[in-house]
């Protein structure tokens, strides 16, 4: 129980960003109006996948230094929990530009971004699968995802700062001075970050255990 | 590391095919556009010179190591530290990636009009642009030659990872093409500098790693 109360923390900020990012008072904004609770969901997510990418790229070096299948298996399964995380945030983005800019789909650069970063993941589960040797599919793909991480950052953080993008806080401005966040508002969202980022770790470290026991039953069928 | 880039400049074989690569899609390009008469407007000109570029780039450093053999891979490992081998795969690369850039260029102007305002901007940045799909492609060619589908693999690696630097490029490109002042582009130009020293840094990193296997 003592090394897991970051899991009690988890459920109890997520019930709270559904409570209060559903009934607390939001500021009146034109066009945005009531979608501004997005905020709490649609944010979190990308938050969430840098965090849990950068776990991902943790493991593979720490696999090439010292390899071990269970290290690979983490990376591996904290890179596909970020492709989900990524994957929820494009919907839920998708969800709220509609109702906001009309469109689900447009030509921002942050939007373009996201969906290579998600072509570069979906490349790395690709060469996952294209190896036979176990070994190898480890390595290689763990610097596969180191330097996947190397050229995918620059895409969310760099690119979308150079250009002029729907998203506030585009053309060089910080992502949050220009967004007028109230305190009310701040009081829901960072509780809501934290929350969606242990969910990412939490839902990594049930599939990679269930990655591990698969591996165990593997083995044991082959004695 | 003079050395092995003289191993590599032995092998050009695939040289003078590349050349006769980008030769014929720019005729091709010549031919389609010729039909409606004249030249392409310029984001257009612009767009497909750098499609050009970006699939002739990748059949080329495809060559550097999908046509290795193992035993000669092995005869490279016993003479120089891994580093010397992509530090010289990624000069070889550039440079040959530049020679094709220059005279894909060449022959793009003599057949589709010129409406380039700022050459020196655009060809600095068709440099840097073919130094950095050298350092972006060399490691993955890398990877690629591991796998048993290298050919459909090379694509599928590296053209994501190419996007962010394809989308400064053309945006640099515009720019010189518009003849905007040197300060328009500046940002994206260092932006550019320093995407290209990450991934060379981090394939320099990498590299020792993937040669083991």
């Amino acid at each position: 129980m003592k090394n897991n109360w970051w899991k009690g923390l988890a459920v109890i900020l997520l019930l709270y960003t559904a409570a209060a990012g559903f009934l607390m008072p939001v500021p009146r904004l034109a066009i945005l109006n009531e979608t501004i609770r997005n905020l709490y969901f649609h944010v979190p997510m990308w938050f969430g996948m840098t965090f849990i990418l950068i776990a991902s790229v943790y493991y593979s070096i720490r696999y090439l230094r010292n390899p071990t299948p269970q290290l690979d298996i983490l990376s591996h399964e904290a890179a596909k929990t970020g492709i989900l995380m990524g994957i929820v945030g494009l919907a839920t983005g998708s969800i709220w530009a509609k109702y906001t800019w009309g469109a689900w789909w447009t030509n921002d650069p942050k939007l373009n971004g996201a969906a290579i970063a998600m072509l570069i993941y979906g490349a790395y589960l690709v060469l996952r699968s294209s190896f036979t040797d176990e070994q190898q599919r480890a390595r290689i793909s763990a610097i596969y995802n180191i330097f996947a991480f190397a050229t995918a950052m620059p895409l969310f953080y760099i690119l979308p700062r150079l250009t002029d993008s729907l998203h506030p806080g585009a053309g060089g401005n910080p992502a949050f001075a220009k967004y007028d966040l109230d305190d009310n508002m701040r009081l829901v969202f960072y509780p809501a970050v934290i929350g969606w980022t242990l969910l990412a770790f939490w839902l990594a470290q049930v599939a990679s255990r269930i990655a591990t026991l698969k591996l165990k039953v593997y083995e044991k069928q082959l004695v | 590391m003079l050395k092995d880039f003289r191993l590599e400049w032995r092998q050009r074989a695939a040289l003078n095919g590349m050349l006769l690569y980008v030769g014929s899609t720019v005729f091709v390009c010549f031919l389609s556009f010729s039909l409606k008469g004249g030249t392409p407007p310029a984001p257009a000109w612009n767009a497909l010179f750098w499609i050009i570029l970006l699939f002739s780039a990748v059949n080329a450093v495809a060559k550097g190591f999908l046509q290795e053999s193992r035993g000669r891979m092995l005869y490279y490992y016993t003479l120089v530290p891994p580093q010397a081998v992509i530090l010289a795969k990624i000069a070889y690369n550039a440079v040959l990636l530049l020679g094709l850039a220059m005279v894909g260029l060449g022959l793009y102007l003599v057949v589709l009009g010129n409406p380039v305002q700022d050459p020196t901007l655009f060809v600095g940045n068709v440099a840097l642009g073919a130094l950095g799909f050298a350092s972006t492609l060399t490691l993955v060619s890398g990877i690629a030659a591991k796998a048993t589908n290298s050919n459909t693999l090379m694509v599928v690696l590296g053209f994501p990872l190419m996007i962010p630097m394809l989308l400064l490029l053309i945006k640099v490109s515009k720019n010189a093409l518009d003849g905007l002042e040197f300060e328009a582009s500046q940002s994206s130009l260092l932006t550019l500098v320093a995407l290209n020293l990450i991934v060379g840094a981090v394939s320099y990193l990498l590299f020792p790693f993937l040669w083991r296997s």
